[in-house]
């Protein structure tokens, strides 16, 4: 199969990879950085659990494709505790036990912070629409509603 | 041992924050699928599409030519090397008849999934292309869907040599029920659909195999609940022996029970590794979990309540056919039996029961434990003939469970199924639930609002489940094929840090910190000084897993011993190092001292020193500070509770919304709260999630059609309220700690207690029953039908 060459900066590195131009993003992520942090956990865009950012807006990982990112920088969970200090939404999971089994964590991290992005003192009704993408099987949101809160209280960092 | 139990200390009841949470909003935990091993290889399922029909030929010659394949294997090749899939759970009496359960389908698929080859590639990608290379010739069967329709006379067989689909027929009964109809004052009926549902861990399963051709020695890394009921049954089929298989959960990403069975797949991938000499990893889709991951509940079930017009129950009689899959998945015999059926009497005096389960083979696929497992099957029955008795004499549904409710009991209680439920304060836990909410003026705030044409409903349930399974007698009395104590080991370094052991395997129910607070407390270290390991074969001693809320009832339960054992130990050596004698040593706040003399203490760390160092013991103690406890518990555990919901439904448009939802729930001390809440939020919100929105629906053809995310109704946020969670706390009398569960207590009322809202909201349109879940279509249909269900 014809492959092409891409540049994604991943966390702050950039990859330079030849690749399947079919490699989607999420796939790149895994298979290709090694991030494994990023999840997969369907194949149809409904669960959000591989949402990451791309450019700084939170994109779902397994709808693009690794070309389509070409030039683009990613972050995943794995870079967004900068120097070693967790995040305010990653710091707020934690102290409100917004997640128990953790698979759709990061991807759950990175909807709230495209949500508080764009609206930084969200009511629990306006998380619950901004959520609304992601799925969490364990927790039944009511954490997560409240760990979000609490980074809107802490203020995120852009 | 001599130490008495302490559940008064410092850590016992604090929320702190999980242990397990820094690797999880990293993204450095590392489930199955993260992993990667030299050399490894990808493989991937081809699975039927029909859900019934003989397999005429298949060629696999495309796809063994196509880029990065290594193997393409079917029944042929598995042969002589993989055994059928074992059912564990051989419940007796009840002329069990087991179809054989091929990993690869052999001549006949059963079901939409049902595996039929496998292909192995370097990439995944390749693996896919390949699947879809191999060129299957079927012969399509007629196939049956419906577990009650599976058993018309003439309906297609699934297993041609099983007669009339019925897997078993298990029958409870206790006292006189045909007296009780006979001369009941009263008689209510329902016919209820437990409808399908598929339990989507939002990790889907997999499997990573690796096989080390010089030792014969396979690793097998895997989503499950249960790693060492896994080496147990993989061993059966794979005929690699035990001590030379090591099964590992990694980092689990949810289960609900879909994580429990013994699976084709996995095994296949066993069998591809052993083959190639090469580490193989299988991930299943989305796709494949709806298809092919074991659903729950499935039960029709034709119910009758007898009572007298005073309210009082006389006899409740039923019958369930529940609907099995394909084949017996590991221990879906005992699901709709033990751990329903004799459930049947809830919390409530009732004098005769009567039940028969039918367990029907359809062609679909396998039904296994979800969270509940049962337990919410049975509750719904007779929460629901409660409410209808109460609609019946027009009497309040709290007061028609008040006059039925079992008076408060501390230390046993036997009922008619024949179960000694261990506590209970049934009405304590129904009036918090109804204090909370402010009853009585709900009720009048209902009666204002539909002057105005708005339709509030109140739905209240109480339950009594059973967990903590449960005594290994018990289990084999029952036929289920293994014992169900738990185990643990808890381990001194001479720097006094603590390694626990567990054979129980969590997999997000955060027993990585509970566990560790009960160590600080029992044994006066910091919960930080404690590290729990599980998920390994290797590493961990025997347990028998994660599910039917039984980690802390049980594996609690053998840590707590355990440490006793270590304490015990520790103040023999403390008498000895103070030079004192054994019965002059006090234990406080992790100092043994001598009585009168405080300030003569060895610290349990100075003991683990000593002890590992071994310079100067008493004659006759071995060395080390480490202790093993088997827990064989004497009793199954039974929280309780009540929960009450409080829906709108907009008659226009049939949409229900879910205005508040509180829970009490009895789980005994928590060692946790933060996290029993938690749990509680997840299980409500799964319940809720069968009351209004799941289902998992096959067509006339057995063709899965809610086959992905976006046809089956998983919760999202903002459908939901926030969930208030109580509690009230009223001991196990036989567990060391006195606690009792919390998985599953949250799914078990919830189900119950939004259908009865909802069906009291629409009292003035005079519904009586709504199939779930509760569409607004359905709802509608209901609000406008002349002819009201039931």
């Amino acid at each position: 199969m014809q492959q092409i060459s891409v540049s994604i900066q991943v966390n702050g590195r950039a990859l330079q990879r030849t690749i399947e131009p079919r490699l989607l993003l999420v796939h790149f992520l895994r298979d290709v950085a090694g991030l494994t942090g990023t999840k997969i956990g369907c194949d149809t865009s409904q669960c959000g659990s591989c949402t990451v950012l791309l450019d700084g807006r939170s994109v779902k990982s397994c709808t693009c494709l690794a070309a389509q990112a070409d030039g683009s920088s990613v972050t995943t969970i794995e870079g967004l505790a900068a120097g070693g200090q967790l995040h305010a939404l990653q710091e707020s999971f934690w102290a409100k036990h917004g997640l128990q089994c953790g698979f759709c964590t990061p991807g759950m991290i990175f909807a709230a912070h495209e949500l508080l992005r764009t609206n930084p003192s969200p009511t629990p009704e306006q998380i619950r629409h901004g959520l609304e993408g992601n799925l969490c099987r364990c927790t039944g949101y009511n954490n997560i509603v409240r760990a979000v809160q609490h980074a809107a209280s802490l203020g995120v960092r852009p | 041992m001599t130490t008495p139990a302490t559940t008064t200390g410092r850590m016992f009841g604090s929320g702190i924050r999980r242990r397990e949470d820094p690797r999880l909003i990293t993204g450095t935990a590392r489930y199955t699928d993260d992993i990667t091993l030299p050399g490894m290889v990808h493989a991937a399922m081809l699975r039927s599409p029909h859900a019934h029909a003989t397999i005429r030929a298949i060629d696999t010659s495309a796809a063994a030519k196509a880029p990065g394949v290594l193997a393409v294997y079917t029944n042929a090749d598995i042969e002589g090397h993989l055994k059928a899939m074992p059912c564990l759970w051989l419940v007796p009496g009840a002329d069990l008849k087991i179809g054989t359960y091929w990993p690869l389908a052999k001549d006949e698929v059963r079901y939409v999934g049902d595996p039929v080859a496998v292909v192995v590639a370097e990439t995944t990608y390749q693996a896919h292309d390949a699947v879809a290379m191999i060129d299957v010739t079927y012969d399509p069967l007629p196939s049956t869907t419906d577990p009650q329709k599976a058993t018309a006379s003439g309906a297609p067989l699934v297993h041609s040599e099983i007669a009339g689909n019925q897997a078993f027929h298990w029958t409870v009964k206790g006292g006189d029920v045909d007296a009780a109809f006979k001369n009941a004052e009263v008689v209510v009926k329902d016919r209820i659909i437990q409808q399908r549902l598929i339990p989507t861990a939002i990790e889907t399963r997999a499997a990573l195999a690796q096989y080390i051709p010089a030792t014969g020695e396979l690793t097998l890394w895997n989503t499950t609940q249960n790693p060492h009921i896994v080496r147990f049954a993989s061993s059966v089929v794979t005929g690699i022996p035990e001590d030379k298989l090591r099964v590992i959960a990694p980092e689990v990403g949810g289960g609900f029970g879909s994580k429990i069975a013994q699976y084709p797949a996995d095994v296949v991938t066993i069998f591809c590794s052993k083959m190639l000499g090469r580490p193989v990893k299988w991930t299943e889709t989305r796709r494949e979990n709806y298809q092919a991951t074991t659903h729950g509940r499935d039960h029709v079930q034709e119910v009758e309540l007898a009572a007298t017009r005073d309210g009082r129950i006389t006899g409740i009689r039923c019958k369930v056919w529940a609907g099995m899959g394909a084949y017996l998945s590991t221990a879906a015999p005992g699901i709709p039996t033990i751990l329903h059926g004799l459930m049947l009497s809830g919390p409530y005096k009732v004098p005769a029961v009567h039940e028969d389960v039918y367990g029907i083979y359809t062609n679909t696929t396998p039904v296994e434990a979800y969270r509940g497992a049962g337990r919410p099957e049975a509750t719904f029955m007779l929460e629901r003939l409660i409410d209808k008795l109460a609609h019946e004499l027009n009497l309040d549904p709290v007061e028609v469970r008040r006059r039925n409710l079992l008076a408060p009991f501390e230390d046993g209680c036997e009922v008619i199924t024949g179960l000694k439920y261990d506590s209970g304060n049934y009405q304590a836990a129904l009036d918090k639930a109804l204090d909370h909410v402010k009853y009585d003026s709900l009720r009048a705030e209902q009666a204002r609002l539909r002057q105005q044409k708005k339709y509030l409903g109140i739905g209240v349930a109480t339950y009594v489940e059973i967990c903590g399974l449960g005594p290994s007698q018990v289990a084999g009395a029952v036929g289920f094929q293994g014992g169900l104590w738990e185990s643990a080991i808890v381990r001194f370094h001479p720097s006094g840090k603590v390694n626990v052991f567990i054979g129980a395997s969590p997999h997000g129910q955060g027993e990585e910190t509970t566990f560790a607070q009960v160590v600080s407390d029992e044994l006066g270290v910091s919960p930080d000084d404690v590290k729990v390991v599980h998920g390994d074969t290797d590493q961990t001693p025997m347990g028998w897993g994660t599910y039917g809320s039984r980690t802390t009832a049980v594996g609690g339960a053998a840590l707590a011993v355990a440490t006793r054992k270590i304490k015990d130990k520790a103040k023999l050596l403390a008498a000895h190092l103070l030079e004192a004698a054994p019965e002059d040593i006090d234990y406080g706040d992790g100092k043994f001292f001598v009585k009168g003399s405080p300030d003569r203490f060895k610290t349990i760390q100075d003991i683990a020193l000593m002890a590992n160092v071994a310079w100067n013991m008493p004659a006759g103690m071995e060395a080390g500070l480490e202790a093993t406890s088997f827990y064989d518990p004497p009793n199954f555990s039974y929280p309780f509770g009540a929960h009450c919901a409080i829906v709108e439904v907009d008659a226009e448009t049939g949409r229900v919304t879910l205005k508040r939802y509180v829970a009490v729930d009895d789980c005994g001390p928590q060692i946790n709260p933060v996290i029993v809440e938690g749990q509680v939020h997840g299980g409500v919100v799964q319940g809720i999630g069968q009351a209004l929105w799941e289902e998992c629906v096959y067509d006339d053809n057995g063709q899965l059609v809610t086959g992905s995310l976006v046809d089956y109704a998983v919760p999202r946020a903002d459908a939901l309220p926030d969930i208030e969670v109580l509690s009230t706390v009223t001991r196990s009398p036989h567990h060391p700690l006195g606690v009792k569960g919390i998985g599953e207590a949250g799914t078990i009322a919830s189900t119950a207690a939004v259908y009865n809202a909802v069906v009291d909201a629409l009292q003035p349109f005079g519904v009586k029953s709504i199939r779930m879940p509760m569409t607004p279509e359905r709802v509608w249909r209901a609000i406008h039908s002349d002819a009201k269900e039931g």
